[in-house]
This record gives C-alpha cells, sequence and structure tokens, in this order.
C-alpha cells in the first residue's frame, strides 16, 4: 500500500493541534502558536494540491483508498475520494490557512485554545469529506459541532450563548435520526461500506423513510427553510474566522452528503421527494432573498444570502441533470470562497469601527480604496456576474433546473435578479454615498495580511469564473456516473 | 463436597471484612491501615476472581443456587474495580469532614460483598439475601457524615423507600414461588406456564423491586434526594456501583426464568427505558445542585442501559454492559472534578461555582468538558459508542419508537449538559479552587479523561470482552 495521503491530511491538523496543547501559552508563544497552526495547514494544503495532481479525472471509482479493521466484524475504517469530494476537501484545506492568517486582526484573547479548534475542525470536516463508511461520516459530521460550539460560544459576540446552544441544539436534532437510519442501513444490508452500499442499493420498502432520515440532517445542515435559523444567529454571533469556517466548509458538508447518500443509496426515494426539495429551495431562494433585502445587519445579510445560495444548489442537486449537479458542486465551491470573502470583509470593517450595522457607514470608497475594489469584486462574485465563479454556478444550475422543471427553473430565475437588488443595495450603502458619520475618517485601508487574505481569495473566484474546467475535468465523470447509476437503479426497480 | 475454589472470591471478601472489623475494633486509630487492607483486599478479589472462575464453563453450586459463569465474573471485576477506585479517591474528601473512619471502607466492602452474591445468584432467596446485604451497607453509607441533617435525611429517606420496594419484591418472589413450586431460576424456567397471570404479576412485582434499586423512572424519587444529601464519595459509590449488580440481576432475572414470558416483560421494560431517557433528561434541566443534576442524568443513563437489556437479545445484553462500564467510566471522571471543586475546606456543588472554571484551572475544565461531551453522546467521545451499540441492539429488533425516542432524549440532554460547559467556559471566573488534590484523585480523573477521549481508537477491546456473555 502507498503513503495513506487522506488519512495524512486528516491526522496532519490535529497533531498540529496537539503540539499547540502542549507549547505554553504565553503572549510570546502565541506568537509561535500562530505560526504553528498555519505551518500545519499549509503543509495539508499542498499535500491536497498533491492529491489532486495525482487525481484520475477519468475514471469515477473511489481512490487513494484506504481501509482497516476497526470495529470488529462491524466497520471498517475506510476513505477514499472521487471527483465529488476532492474539491472539498481543496476548498476545506485552502480556507484553513485563510482562517489561521485572519485572527491577527479578531481575536483577542485565548488564541492558541481558538487555533486548536480551527485546526481540529479542519481534521473533522476533512474526515466527513473523505470517509466512504456511513458511521465513520457520522463521527466526523457531529464531532464537528464540538469545536463550532465553542468557537461560537468563548469568542463570539453579546448574544453568542443564546446562537451557540441554538446551532448545537438544532444541528444535533437534525442528525440523530440520521443514526437511526444509519443503524437501519446497517441491519438491513449488514454493512455500512458506502462502496457496497452503492453496488448493492437498498431495500425500496425502507427508501423513503431513510431518505426522511438523511434529510432531517442535511436540511438543518445545508440549512434550508424552515429550519435556517440557526444560520443567522450563529453567523452573527461568531468570530469572523468562525463565521468563515461555518459559510465556507460547514454549510457545504450536507450539499455534499445530499449528493452522496441521498442521491446515491435512495435513488427510488430521491425521485419521489424532488417535488419537496424544489419547493422549499425555491422558497429559500425568494424567500431568504426578500429577507436579506431588509437586513441592517451586514452579517446577517450575507447568512441570509448564504441560505438563498444553498438554495439554488440543493435544487442544482435534485435536477438529475449533468449540468445541474456540476453546477451544484461549483456553487457549492464558489460560495466558499465568496461567502468567505463576504464575512472577512464585514470583519475588516469590523474591527476597525466595531460596528456591523450598515447605516454606520457610508462613504467610505475615499477612504479605504483597497478594501473597496476587492468588496466590490465578491459581492458581484455573490450575485453571480459573468466572468466570476458565482455564474458559472448558478448559469449551470438554471440550465439543469430549465430541463428538468421550467417553471421552477424560472422563480429561481427571479431570484437572481433579488440576489443582485440586495447584494448592489448593501454595496451602494457601505462603500458610496455621502461620508456622514465622520469616525468613519480615522479607518486605515488593509494591512497586509488582509490584503493576502482577500487576493487569495479573489485569485480562484476569478479564474474559475473565466476558466472553469479544472474544476469541471475534475467532477465530470463522476457525476455523469453517479447519474447512470441512478437511472439505472431506478429503471431497474420500478 | 462442592467446588469451594469458584466460591473463593466470597469467602476472601467475608473472611477479610471481619478481620478488618476486629483490627479496626482493637487497634487504635488504625483508619488509615484498614483503609490500605481494604483495598488490597478489593484487588485480591478481582485477582482470585479472573484466575478462578473468568476461564470456566458455566457452572452451578450449591443445590444450582449460585451461578458461575462468565457474565457473574466479569460484572464481578468491574464492581470490584469500581469500588476500589471509589475508595482510594474518597480519602481525601472524608478527611475534610473528619469522617475518616474504619466503618468506611469495612461497609463498602460488605455492600461490595452483598452485590457479588447479587451477582452470583440463580435463585430468588440468595438474590435477596445479596441484595439486602448490600442494601443496609448502603443505608448506613448514605448518613455516614452524621453530623449534617442532609445526610442523616438521605440515609433515613433511603432507608424506608428501600424497605418498602424489598416489601414488594418480596411479595413478587412469594408470588412466583406459588405458581411454580421453586426459587429456583432454571425450575422456574421449567414450571412455566404462561397461562398463569398471577405469575406475571410476580413479574411485575419483582421488576419494581430492581427498578427501584436501578433507579429508573417511575420508582425515581428517591434518587435526587440521597444523591444530594449522601456525603459526596458516597454519592460517587450510589451512581456506579450498586447500578452494575441491579443490571446483572435484571439480566439474569428476566433472560433465565422468564425468557418465555419475553413479550410480557418487554412491554414494562421499554416503559421504564423510555420513562426513564425522557424524564432523566427533562428534570435534570431545572437543577442547581450537580450532584441532584447528577442523580438525573444517572437516571437517563440508566435508560439507556435498559434499553439494550429489553432488545431480548444477547446483543442486547452486551451492549448494556457495554453502556454501563462506559457509564462508570464517565461518572468517575465526573465526580473526580467534583471531588476537586475544594476551597478552604469546603467543597463547592452549586452549578454556579463552576463559573469561570476555563480561565482558573482550564485542564480540569477541558476534561469535565470532554466528560460532559462524552455524557451527551457526541462523536468521537466513548459515550457516543455506548449510545450506538444500545442503538444497535434496538434497531434490529425493529424497535424503532425506542430508538428514536431514545435519542430524540439526548437532544434534551444535550442541553443540560451544554449549559454546565457554558457556566464553565462562557461565564466570569471567580475565585480559585485549591490545586493540591491526592495524586490518586488526579490520576483517576487524568486516566478516565483519556481513555473516554481515546476509546475510539481501540473500539474493538471492549467488544471482545464482554462478546462472550452469552446467557439466552
Amino acid at each position: 500500500m502507498n503513503f495513506p495521503i487522506l488519512s495524512s491530511l486528516i491526522l496532519l491538523p490535529s497533531i498540529g493541534a496537539l503540539f499547540l496543547f502542549f507549547t505554553k501559552s504565553d503572549k510570546k508563544n502565541n506568537f509561535t502558536g500562530k505560526y504553528v497552526a498555519l505551518f500545519t495547514s499549509a503543509v495539508n494544503f499542498f499535500l491536497s494540491i498533491y492529491l489532486w495532481i495525482l487525481f484520475d479525472p477519468t475514471t469515477s471509482e473511489f481512490q487513494f483508498v484506504e481501509e482497516r479493521i476497526w470495529i470488529k466484524d462491524l466497520i471498517n475504517y475506510k476513505v477514499g475520494v472521487d471527483g465529488i469530494s476532492i474539491l472539498f476537501i481543496l476548498l476545506t484545506t485552502f480556507i484553513t490557512p485563510l482562517c489561521i492568517i485572519s485572527v491577527n486582526n479578531s481575536i483577542k484573547e485565548r488564541l492558541s485554545e481558538f487555533l486548536i479548534a480551527v485546526l481540529i475542525m479542519e481534521s473533522f470536516m476533512i474526515g466527513v469529506f473523505c470517509s466512504l463508511d456511513l458511521v465513520i461520516f457520522y463521527l466526523f459530521f457531529e464531532a464537528g459541532l464540538i469545536p463550532m460550539f465553542l468557537i461560537i460560544g468563548i469568542w463570539g459576540g453579546a448574544r453568542r450563548v443564546y446562537s451557540a446552544f441554538k446551532f448545537f441544539l438544532y444541528t444535533l436534532l437534525g442528525s440523530v435520526l440520521m443514526l437511526v437510519a444509519i443503524i437501519t442501513i446497517y441491519w438491513l444490508n449488514g454493512t455500512t461500506d458506502v462502496v457496497e452500499l452503492y453496488n448493492s442499493g437498498v431495500d425500496i420498502k425502507y427508501q423513503n423513510l431513510l431518505w426522511l432520515a438523511f434529510f432531517s440532517s442535511f436540511a438543518v445542515k445545508t440549512p434550508m427553510w424552515p429550519v435556517h435559523t440557526w444560520l443567522p444567529d450563529a453567523h452573527v454571533e461568531a468570530p469572523t474566522a468562525g463565521s468563515v469556517l461555518l459559510a465556507a466548509i460547514l454549510l457545504k458538508m450536507a450539499g455534499y452528503g445530499f449528493i452522496r447518500f441521498s442521491l446515491g443509496l435512495f435513488p427510488a426515494a430521491s425521485e419521489i421527494f424532488t417535488p419537496l426539495i424544489y419547493t422549499l429551495s425555491v422558497i429559500a431562494i425568494i424567500f431568504t432573498s426578500f429577507i436579506a433585502l431588509m437586513q441592517e445587519d451586514m452579517k446577517k445579510l450575507i447568512a441570509y444570502s448564504s441560505v438563498a445560495h444553498m438554495g439554488y444548489v440543493t435544487l442544482g442537486i435534485f435536477t438529475i441533470q449533468q449540468q445541474g449537479i456540476e453546477g451544484s458542486i461549483i456553487q457549492m465551491i464558489s460560495h466558499g470562497l465568496v461567502s468567505a470573502a463576504l464575512f472577512l470583509c464585514v470583519g475588516v470593517v469590523y474591527d476597525r469601527m466595531h460596528s456591523r450595522l450598515i447605516n454606520t457607514y457610508g462613504g467610505i470608497v475615499s477612504i479605504i480604496p483597497k478594501y473597496s475594489i476587492l468588496f466590490m469584486l465578491f459581492t458581484l462574485a455573490a450575485l453571480g456576474l459573468p466572468g466570476t465563479s458565482g455564474f458559472v454556478g448558478e448559469f449551470l444550475i438554471l440550465m439543469g433546473a430549465f430541463k428538468d422543471n421550467f417553471l421552477v427553473a424560472v422563480i429561481a430565475s427571479l431570484g437572481v435578479i433579488i440576489g443582485a437588488a440586495y447584494m448592489l443595495w448593501l454595496y451602494k450603502r457601505v462603500v458610496f454615498g455621502k461620508l456622514i458619520n465622520t469616525d468613519l475618517k480615522q479607518m486605515f485601508d488593509l494591512n497586509r495580511s488582509e490584503l493576502f487574505i482577500l487576493s487569495c481569495l479573489a485569485v480562484p473566484t476569478l479564474v474559475f469564473g473565466f476558466y472553469p474546467d479544472p474544476l469541471i475535468n475534475t467532477i465530470e465523470v463522476s457525476i455523469s456516473d453517479l447519474i447512470d447509476q441512478y437511472n439505472f437503479k431506478l429503471a431497474s426497480k420500478t | 463436597m462442592e467446588n469451594l475454589q469458584l466460591v473463593l472470591p466470597e469467602i476472601f471478601l467475608s473472611l477479610s471484612i471481619m478481620f478488618l472489623l476486629i483490627l479496626g475494633v482493637f487497634k487504635k486509630n488504625s483508619s488509615r491501615l484498614v483503609q490500605s487492607l481494604s483495598l488490597a483486599v478489593l484487588i485480591v478479589t478481582a485477582v482470585i476472581t479472573f484466575n478462578e472462575t473468568i476461564g470456566i464453563n458455566e457452572t452451578k453450586l450449591f443445590n444450582n443456587s449460585i451461578i458461575i459463569d462468565y457474565l457473574s465474573s466479569l460484572m464481578k471485576i468491574i464492581t470490584l474495580l469500581a469500588a476500589f477506585l471509589v475508595l482510594i479517591i474518597s480519602s481525601n474528601y472524608l478527611k475534610t469532614f473528619q469522617i475518616f473512619k474504619i466503618e468506611y471502607p469495612i461497609l463498602i466492602l460488605s455492600s461490595v460483598l452483598g452485590m457479588m452474591v447479587m451477582i452470583n445468584s440463580n435463585d430468588l432467596i440468595v438474590f435477596y439475601m445479596g441484595l439486602e446485604l448490600q442494601s443496609l451497607a448502603l443505608y448506613v453509607l448514605a448518613t455516614f457524615n452524621r453530623d449534617q441533617i442532609k445526610s442523616s435525611e438521605a440515609g433515613l429517606k433511603y432507608f424506608v423507600l428501600s424497605a418498602l420496594s424489598s416489601g414488594l419484591l418480596l411479595y413478587g418472589c412469594s408470588l412466583i414461588y406459588g405458581f411454580t413450586g421453586s426459587t429456583n431460576f432454571n425450575v422456574i424456567a421449567d414450571q412455566l406456564n404462561s397461562n398463569e397471570y398471577a405469575l406475571t404479576f410476580g413479574i411485575v412485582f419483582i421488576l419494581v423491586g430492581l427498578a427501584f434499586k436501578i433507579s429508573a423512572v417511575p420508582f425515581h424519587m428517591w434518587a435526587p434526594d440521597v444523591y444530594e444529601g449522601s456525603p459526596t464519595s458516597v454519592t460517587l459509590f450510589f451512581t456506579m456501583v450498586p447500578k452494575i449488580a441491579a443490571l446483572t440481576v435484571f439480566i439474569r432475572f428476566l433472560y433465565v426464568p422468564f425468557l418465555n414470558l419475553i413479550d410480557q416483560w418487554q412491554m414494562i421494560l421499554i416503559f421504564l427505558s423510555i420513562a426513564s431517557m425522557l424524564f432523566g433528561a427533562i428534570a435534570a434541566i431545572g437543577q442547581t445542585n450537580l450532584k441532584r443534576l447528577v442523580a438525573y442524568s444517572s437516571i437517563g443513563h440508566v435508560g439507556y442501559a435498559l434499553a439494550g437489556v429489553a432488545a431480548g437479545t444477547n446483543d442486547g445484553i452486551q451492549s448494556s454492559v457495554i453502556y454501563i462500564t462506559i457509564y462508570i467510566l464517565m461518572n468517575l471522571g465526573l465526580f473526580s472534578c467534583l471531588l476537586m471543586l475544594k476551597r478552604d475546606n469546603n467543597y463547592y456543588e452549586k452549578i454556579d461555582d463552576l463559573s469561570g472554571l476555563s480561565k482558573n484551572h482550564p485542564m480540569l475544565a477541558l476534561s469535565l468538558l470532554i466528560i460532559l461531551f462524552s455524557l451527551a453522546g457526541i462523536p468521537p467521545l466513548a459515550g457516543f459508542f455506548a449510545k450506538f451499540y444500545v442503538f444497535k441492539a434496538v434497531i434490529e429488533q425493529s424497535m424503532y419508537f425506542l430508538a428514536i425516542v431514545g435519542l430524540l432524549s439526548t437532544v434534551v440532554a444535550a442541553f443540560y449538559y451544554l449549559r454546565l460547559i457554558k457556566i464553565m467556559y462562557f461565564d466570569e471566573q471567580k475565585e480559585k479552587y485549591d490545586t493540591d488534590h491526592g495524586f490518586w484523585l488526579k490520576f483517576s480523573l487524568t486516566a478516565s479523561t483519556l481513555l473516554i477521549l481515546i476509546y475510539f481508537i481501540f473500539p474493538s477491546q471492549l467488544i471482545e470482552v464482554v462478546s462472550r456473555i452469552n446467557i439466552i
């Protein structure tokens, strides 16, 4: 067996965290602690790039598979990647170092503990994306709650306790039903190995209930309307780095879960429940876009826009069209980059003015021009302007939707307009206009680390906007195979 | 001549108790000596049990009234080790209250002896004898801090209610004897005629008695008061050790004589389990005293262990043994933390006393954090696996309702565990606590926390240990 690259990806951040744990945390060592964390996550990023280079996009088989006996006669530790999961791993390893750089400006106390939480979080999230066993998946999926709870609760804003509890209990409530479903699958098929389950299929009698159980977990995590209410609270109260992790990666676990498990394991049920998903997605797109329009808190606005964007994602996944699912994955990657950047942008002005309210600002374009340019880029990417990665995702999703259901596609397209409205209005109110609040004059422009982070996020946003081929090439075969499997299973059982 | 070797652990333990009692009476100021000797006795008994009985096949002694098999040996060893740990970490607490007396270890040994008899029993009379032996010692232990009115109240309350439940239990035994003509479990199994409704009454009465001992809802009323009033080290003993024996008797009693009546007792167990899980979770939310909170949380955990028993399969029994083992481990850690909340010879047991613990005592808070998340059943900590095995056994029997209610009540329970974490980590700090804890207290906290944390790396070991339990 070759070098266990996936296990290394999972383990490395935890080892870094362990190392941090044993370094004393006085002021001076905090500094070195940061470099330790940055170093580990950077190594992890390069390792994942290496993984992407080695990755063979011409097959839909799982690659780099590692399998070990874990609980005897019960569960094997099995990890592997295919075209669907590898991009999420890259996203995770890309965002985490940026988060670690960004703590410079926002986290003032208990820095090394914060870094430990972030690194452990990275481990868990990579674990989610590459586990090929339902129990292992559940393990990582749930374990992520612990560090996130602490990140929101310890380093959050004024209402952090309420938000942390809401976040934890909402997601836990959704997930326990998934655990019942996983055990039921084990009882039905005698295995929780995803590859074997793909081949053998799940008994059609149980599919509907199992699908609903998985749905309850993923719907909360996505989040879909009407169980999205934890998200704005969690985002608003979390520290900037926490919001970035939450928006960029945590939300993607559910979208990934929908593709991997709902479509892969329960095709018959997915077919039945597609109208439900369409309805909820369309409501999410239109309804939360209107809510976003009325927000006065910048973070809340972006949080609601996340719900709307994830509405496109779920819509795209359940079109079961090549373009739709491709679009969903690209939309998730793009949203990962763009929403992370937007939260960082809010973080930048918040660190200076300690206010997230939109009406505090106005007319800052002449004071901090560099910031204004980058903020504009990400605003445009969020509303899906051609030339940014947001456009590619939305366009493909809508194309898939038009093939499947005309009405839904038309309504979803209208959401794009509202999306443009609230993003542009936000930008206009914050950056343009008359400079009324004179305190704003003391603001200084982006410092080096902020400029570095935002540029890092801007580059892929633009590159993949003009040239999305690397992404599409990676996922194409896996998705077409998934759809073939899906249609084959559907045809053979009905 | 029967093979006395197999009951050597019990014989050794009872002789040691008598010896220690005499030693304690005749030698002045010997409490430290008796304590150390008691610890040695517990370890030696565990070693004897391991050597003499763990490998043998099922053997019945004394007119089939005592059974020695893998389940009984394993449970005895767990009991002995748990009692050892309780004894070793409680000495500082006892010294603080000036109740570090010779009676304490001797009473613990006596109640352990009673539990071992219970675990061995294959006969209603033997079982009852063991039960009373352990209960009598426990009543005295509950009042051990006799200068405190709460402790006396706890002991008295426990005594009155426990006597009532023993009466019910005995009445059930007499009904069963009346309808089957024997008190022996195997004979009862042979004589069983499921048309006798009075027999079902007998089972119900005995289950009520047992549910009382294990503090399952709706027979839990004594637990919060007794747990709160008793000295903390005794509470630790209450939450861990008697539950092992009671669970074993639950298993033995339901699966040996009454396996054929599974339809009738399964409903009762499912009810007990669901009621305990839900009530334990909901009632704990409003508590302000840590010991009361632990009482309700232990009621909830008993519910999960009973869910495994309710499944009616070997898998179910094994899962409940795993559950109770992991639960003991978590409880040990939790109480080690409680015993560390000490300042100027005063122990603090209010929830608010945890406030800001993470700033003053980061390691203590971190350990407690891990233990609490594990108690809440969040992966990848040990508590999750305990629940996973139980619910796997339950779902394999298609008891979805039980599984779903159980898992939903973990969400409710997560709330009050999170509340503790919130107080430790999100609230403002208070005065510092003492840090000069004894070696064994630190050891038990560190060891239990580490085991909980790294259990997921070696999950197979515990399964292998319990997989030899074979009742049906």
